[in-house]
């Protein structure tokens, strides 16, 4: 049985904020352990209208795999489109909270962001909203999934390199 | 650096037999009498019919800087329209797609036009009188394109009135569209889950070469290989993968396995690369599904389809297919420096639905955005367009595997890691461009 103080609202906003300071530190060890073992990150091609990962494309849809795949090879040396480095920025609006479920040890969380990731000269700016699904586990908070619906994720965009 | 407008033998000189100028990306000028000459002679995929399954269906796409309309009449037939009214030149419609009832209205001075662009109606009618609206282009309706194909389905344009016909233009590379449908026992494909969309900052060109490349995924993709090998690392060869994994781990191969997949050269730039194997040849077999492709289509066409999973087909310049698994892309130059990348995936009708799945999870994986196969591509192509600019060597090397007795060949197959496939893109453009900017038949 989770406390109630974990359901606490600012409890899960600070878990928020926390998982977008640790993309923008770089600390993506870190970033991935905040996930549960069949946690996954979901972009979704038509946003917030999209009802399944199946049915439509989306920009991402890795499981705790693939993202491990992605994390690894930011660690190659030959990593050849991290030269320059890309950074990123998250501006986070003040989460929502759109469920609790204290017995099912769960809740959801809206947050409206704009991100920015630079490279070199360049500045690519994206908005949107994040969707964390968190269940609480012995360690804490944990995410099941991460969905950031962009607000026009079906435009032409060049290379997104980092966690959105 | 010379002019090349009104000079194609300066286009030509851009092509040797084993090397091309880097004015062919580079320059400003030569891309503008490509958009004006080449694309509009040659043939450029426009869409499949599926994007408009009901009459008024509209999907609006440029094309050499020309902004089109595909229609879906009230016949059933499909027409491509300019997205031009014929009064002073306002878009019919700004959205990407959509149902346009049983006419166009322009929303400017509600002049409306038949679906097939035909003249309904304009107000203040009498003000026309005697003025000779009717009898010049702006009382004609709105501008159809005369020169459209239908292939299984596909539509292809070509916007000029001179250049080859289709059938002589593609030949026998348009097997590669005939083995994506035939997948369908139904033989018929449905494009599904949207168009993933991609800027790179490379002329068009050098990412339609990269497609016939199998020397770069050794160096260029190495850290994603290098990074699933190490996840997957402790399963053995025939534990079944992941969908995933099953996808990326085979961008590992090495050479020797790149150059026995075998490629064939067409007329006007086209191939097929991977004419024994591919990449694409590993995906887990369905049973059930094979016997229905054989009940379809009769054992012999059925493992002919099945046995072909080509790496890639391109219908140069605007289309790359993989039959297996059903991905196109289409190729849209932007500038000189600027290329949109689309990703399509397909239902084939009558197939399980793990074939579409893997459709969309491929190009997720290599096509998106977001893709970490992509990312070490796009940077390497963007890096090419700067790199390029430097230095006294003016020249790009198609040097390997080059052979005289190649020229004026034709159809040839060759091994994989041979650039004949790049060579042969590159003849086929100066050969279109020049005739095109002399205006022959």
């Amino acid at each position: 049985m989770t406390a109630a103080s974990a359901f606490d609202p600012t409890v899960l906003a600070d878990f928020v904020a926390h998982e977008a300071a640790l993309l923008d530190a770089g600390r993506f060890d870190d970033w991935l352990a905040l996930y549960t073992d069949d946690g996954r990150y979901w972009v979704p091609l038509a946003g917030a209208a999209q009802a399944d990962p199946h049915s439509h494309q989306s920009l991402a849809f890795e499981d705790r795999l693939l993202l491990q795949l992605r994390v690894d090879r930011m660690k190659s040396p030959r990593a050849h489109s991290l030269r320059p480095r890309s950074r990123c920025q998250h501006v986070l609006q003040r989460s929502r909270i759109d469920a609790v479920d204290e017995a099912g040890c769960s809740a959801t969380l809206s947050t409206p962001f704009v991100y920015i990731e630079t490279r070199g000269d360049l500045q690519l700016t994206l908005a949107g909203t994040c969707r964390h699904q968190l269940v609480h586990t012995e360690a804490g908070w944990r995410m099941r999934e991460k969905r950031v619906d962009l607000l026009d994720p079906d435009r032409a965009y060049p290379a997104i390199q980092l966690f959105i | 650096m010379s002019s090349y407008r009104d000079n194609p033998d300066a286009i030509r000189a851009l092509v040797q037999d084993e090397r091309v100028h880097r004015d062919a990306y580079l320059s400003d000028e030569v891309f503008e009498l490509e958009q004006r000459h080449f694309v509009t002679r040659t043939w450029s995929f426009l869409g499949h019919t599926s994007q408009v399954p009901a009459a008024g269906d509209y999907v609006a796409v440029e094309l050499a800087g020309q902004p089109l309309l595909m229609v879906r009449q009230a016949d059933g037939a499909v027409r491509v329209l300019h997205n031009r009214c014929a009064h002073k030149g306002t878009q019919l419609v700004t959205d990407a797609a959509g149902n346009a009832g049983r006419f166009f209205r322009c929303p400017y001075h509600a002049w409306t036009y038949q679906l097939d662009g035909a003249p309904l109606a304009l107000p203040l009618k009498s003000g026309y009188e005697g003025t000779g609206l009717t009898q010049c282009a702006s009382g004609r309706g709105l501008e159809a394109l005369k020169h459209v194909v239908v292939y299984r389905e596909f539509v292809f344009v070509r916007l000029a009135d001179a250049g080859p016909d289709f059938d002589a233009y593609f030949g026998g590379v348009l097997d590669a569209i005939d083995n994506m449908v035939d997948r369908s026992p139904q033989g018929r494909l449905t494009v599904a889950g949207g168009v993933l969309r991609n800027i790179v900052h490379c002329n068009w060109k050098m990412y339609l070469e990269n497609i016939n490349d199998t020397v770069h995924p050794v160096s260029t993709h190495e850290s994603a290989v290098q990074a699933a090998r190490g996840l997957w690392q402790g399963h053995t060869d025939d534990e079944p993968k992941p969908m995933a994994m099953e996808q990326i781990l085979p961008f590992g191969a090495g050479y020797d396995f790149f150059d026995r997949m075998g490629g064939r050269v067409y007329p006007n730039g086209h191939s097929v690369l991977g004419i024994h194997f591919s990449i694409h040849s590993g995906y887990a077999q369905l049973p059930e599904y094979e016997q229905a492709l054989r009940d379809a289509h009769g054992a012999e066409r059925a493992q002919q389809i099945l046995e072909r999973s080509p790496q890639n087909a391109v219908l140069f310049p605007s289309l790359a297919v993989k039959g297996s698994p059903q991905a196109i892309r289409v190729i849209r130059p932007l500038a000189a420096d600027r290329t949109l990348i689309e990703a399509w995936s397909f239902r084939a009708e009558g197939a399980p639905e793990l074939l579409f799945e893997r459709a969309q999870s491929y190009n997720r994986l290599v096509f998106s955005p977001m893709s970490v196969v992509a990312h070490d591509d796009v940077h390497l192509f963007e890096s090419i367009q700067r790199g390029l600019r430097s230095g006294t060597n003016e020249w790009v090397s198609l040097h390997r595997g080059f052979d005289a007795a190649e020229l004026g060949r034709g159809t040839a197959e060759t091994n994989g890691t041979n650039e004949l496939l790049m060579r042969n893109q590159f003849r086929a453009w100066a050969q279109h461009l020049a005739a095109g900017m002399e205006g022959a038949p």
